[in-house]
């Protein structure tokens, strides 16, 4: 039963094309999305993978929309990669056989039973999976309006994996693909650490080496994750170039790999990069929904009604919605960073106030400047400070799909010091756990939310991490 | 799956690459279209550039039985105007064609000596439409045509078509974008082949050879031909392998091969040229002389010498 629900690709997300590995060619290689109850398979037409303005082929949209009474979804991602206009490979051309690759031997493995055995295996036993999908009775309390109607709150524990966050799901699975590859050496981007120290977990726990990439500035107000690397043998590399932050230690990330790609496994942190990435990362962390689903069926019989998830690159969001994404009848909520506020100029709401341009690999929203230069983000959580955002979260905002909103650095903080009710104080006052700055994003946009919702609205908050990383940040806070 | 990674080459798909039977694209093969296009087009363009174009110039210098010398700089460092001075230099201390890059904030491909300069270049102030105007003035005083080497989001800000028109009216001829592979470039393309524009396509050590047959095909003006597995960047030595990639890419294909990424001194130059290349690149060693002079004067000074000494080790 607990296997089951653990097992990454059960049903297989991604089955192959029935095409032979020869005519199979990257370019034309046919990626059939199957949910595991509708089986909707992508027998597009070749879409051409025009830029900017071109949404997706306009057939298969207008199929799906007639088949779910609904605009339509189609493959999420199309054989190119995309998805609608979002995604792509916008990368160097030394790196082009190597996403290849990585996406074939993806498509193996998703087959291959004793790849999903041990790595089902390893969730179970190293992770801690499945995490708990908790009812976090005082916060529903505390929602709970002056008529005693309100919604009922449940987080989905992600905090009580390995290493305190999310990010394990899709490090521990991209490890075990890249010992498939032969790759002996791997590097990884972090902004809040926790992918590095994810990555640097599995790394220890497989033999590999392991060099990740961090903005300087990240490393400063990070100092428990850097420290916590390279006492797991990882070498962690400050990046100084550009803002030392996230997007300037995945620019490093990607010239390490196209250097050193023959060696080497790039584990990407997010949804966001160049196809495959998006899709894989996503496929790793999709647990984290059909988990949620059995959980919720189990405890209430139902689905969830709304999920809500802090978006920075993406992944924890993605990994929660992915298994919902055809049930219209739950809502998805993503919520950024607005950092000092949206109109400052020093947010990270890519969604809210980013254009669409190539980012790392990827064609999706982003904040830029009016020369197309990349502009440095800002939010008091290093891991929602990107200034990009997963292609897919570009395409669902783009069709009505999910909704985006954002929440201030002093929101999500908001007031550590006063009494009454404050995000990250709240979680840890209410319901004894201290969540991750990322995190309480999506927490304080709890209190636009559940005024909104109707009596007994299940609400599946995605708990991504642990905060003991960002006391420190807090005390500062405290202290100014 | 063994340890060993197989060199497979990707299964040509020709339907695709060159989208040849696509319904958004003409069926007709690309070279003799961008010819026959570039050569009507010419006739009715107000010329901004007395340049010939890339094709012509590899033509032209293949007849003389020489190899192209193809500097590299960073537009806007230390400044403009230095950049405007510098491209003069080049131009009449020898060099065949000049690649002019567009400062960006997150240069993939470039290793920490272009990053810098393009970090400084856009730290004062550089800008695209500061680039444009630049050329306006300086372009009609060229001999050799000049090319942009831009990432794309520059260049989707603006739109395809604008930006493609904007520089064909200051007088680029050429533009290569090393972020976007052959997947993902047919609206490059097209809008190129509409604005005079060769569009230059990259082959490295990591292509298979079918794939950089493709590439070759699609590829105008020259195909550059990276010469590591790796970003810009000065190195010690040329990267052996280039000898055999050389020969496979010129059994390939007909059109003119440049080779570029680490090559930085006359030796170095003069052993790719010395394995049959039709052009050499040298990028990152300009870059730093400009970088660090002393003063524009010194660093202007210097460039022309160093000019001078690559074109004495070619043919």
């Amino acid at each position: 039963m607990a296997a089951s629900a653990n097992s990454v690709i059960g049903n297989p997300i991604v089955g192959l094309a029935k095409s032979s590995p020869s005519s199979s060619a990257f370019l034309g290689a046919r990626i059939h999305l199957r949910g595991e109850r509708s089986g909707r398979s992508a027998s597009a037409s070749p879409s051409s993978a025009l830029a900017v303005s071109c949404a997706m082929s306009g057939n298969i949209a207008a199929v799906e929309a007639e088949k779910n009474g609904k605009p339509g979804l189609g493959p999420r991602p199309d054989s190119f990669g995309r998805f609608g206009r979002f995604g792509g490979k916008y990368v160097p051309e030394t790196l082009m056989y190597a996403l290849f690759e990585l996406e074939e031997a993806f498509r193996a493995l998703s087959k291959d039973e004793d790849f999903q055995k041990e790595l089902d295996g390893i969730l179970r036993d190293y992770v801690g999976r499945e995490s708990p999908l908790y009812f976090a009775e005082r916060l529903t309390e505390h929602y709970r309006r002056s008529n005693g109607e309100g919604p009922h709150i449940y987080l989905k524990r992600e905090d009580l994996n390995h290493t305190g966050a999310h990010k394990i799901n899709n490090a521990v699975a991209q490890a075990l693909l890249a010992k498939r590859l032969g790759k002996k050496r791997i590097i990884a981007e972090t902004g809040a650490g926790q992918h590095g120290v994810a990555t640097a977990t599995v790394c220890a726990r497989f033999g590999l080496e392991c060099i990740v990439y961090m903005g300087a500035q990240d490393m400063e107000r990070q100092a428990l994750n850097v420290f916590r690397m390279r006492l797991l043998g990882a070498e962690v590399r400050g990046v100084h170039s550009g803002t030392a932050t996230l997007k300037d230690a995945t620019s490093e990330a990607i010239r390490d790999w196209v250097t050193n790609v023959e060696t080497t496994h790039y584990i990407l942190g997010s949804v966001a990069g160049p196809h495959p990435y998006p899709m894989l990362v996503r496929e790793f962390h999709a647990v984290i929904g059909k988990e949620t689903r059995k959980q919720a069926l189990e405890k209430w019989g139902g689905k969830p009604d709304v999920l809500v998830a802090c978006v920075g690159g993406g992944s924890n969001a993605m990994g929660l919605f992915h298994e919902f994404v055809d049930d219209t009848d739950v809502r998805l909520v993503g919520v950024e960073a607005a950092g000092f506020g949206l109109d400052s100029g020093k947010h990270a709401a890519t969604l809210t106030k980013g254009e669409v341009g190539v980012l790392h690999g990827a064609m999706s929203y982003l904040l830029q400047d009016d020369d197309g230069q990349i502009i440095e983000p800002h939010s008091i959580s290093a891991g929602l400070d990107y200034p990009g955002v997963g292609p897919e979260h570009s395409y669902l905002k783009d069709i009505g799909r999910a909704e985006y909103f954002s929440v201030t650095d002093e929101q999500a903080l908001e007031g550590f010091f006063t009494v009454g009710s404050i995000a990250f104080k709240r979680l840890s006052r209410l319901e004894g756990i201290i969540p991750a700055l990322e995190t309480s994003h999506a927490l304080a946009y709890l209190e636009e939310l559940c005024p909104t919702l109707p009596d007994g609205a299940k609400v599946v908050l995605n708990c991504s991490g642990r905060g003991d990383k960002d006391v420190h940040t807090a005390i500062k806070h405290l202290q100014l | 799956m063994a340890g060993v990674v197989p060199k497979i080459s990707f299964p040509s798909s020709p339907a695709r690459i060159s989208g040849f039977t696509s319904p958004r694209w003409p069926t007709c093969k690309f070279t003799s279209l961008s010819r026959s296009t570039l050569s009507r087009a010419s006739l009715s363009v107000r010329r901004a550039s007395s340049a010939s174009t890339i094709s012509d110039t590899f033509s032209r210098l293949k007849e003389q039985g020489k190899v192209a010398l193809i500097p590299f700089i960073t537009a806007g460092d230390p400044d403009l105007s230095t950049t405007s001075e510098a491209l003069k230099i080049l131009d009449s201390s020898g060099s065949d064609l000049i690649e002019l890059g567009v400062p960006y904030s997150d240069p993939l491909a470039d290793g920490p000596v272009i990053q810098a300069a393009a970090t400084r270049a856009l730290e004062n102030g550089t800008n695209f439409d500061g680039v444009i105007s630049m050329l306006r003035e300086v372009i009609p005083q060229l001999s050799c045509p000049i090319s942009l080497f831009t990432y794309y989001n520059p260049i989707l800000k603006r739109g395809v078509e604008k930006f493609m028109s904007t520089i064909e009216e200051v007088g680029v001829r050429g533009l290569v974008v090393p972020d976007v592979p052959l997947e993902e470039n047919e609206s490059l393309r097209k809008e190129a082949i509409k604005h005079n524009i060769e569009l230059v396509l990259l082959s490295t050590p990591t292509t298979p050879p079918e794939r950089m047959k493709e590439i070759a095909q699609a590829s105008e003006g020259f195909i550059y031909l990276v010469a590591t597995v790796g970003v810009t960047g000065a190195r010690a030595s040329v990267n052996l392998q280039l000898q055999s990639l050389l020969q496979e890419i010129k059994e390939a294909t007909p059109k003119p091969v440049a080779v570029g990424f680490g090559i930085s001194k006359p030796e170095h130059v003069k052993q790719v040229a010395g394995w049959g290349a039709d052009g050499v690149i040298v990028g990152s060693a300009f870059v730093k002389l400009l970088g660090e002079a002393k003063s524009s004067d010194e660093g202007l000074k210097q460039l022309e010498t160093f000019t001078r000494s690559l074109k004495a080790a070619l043919p």
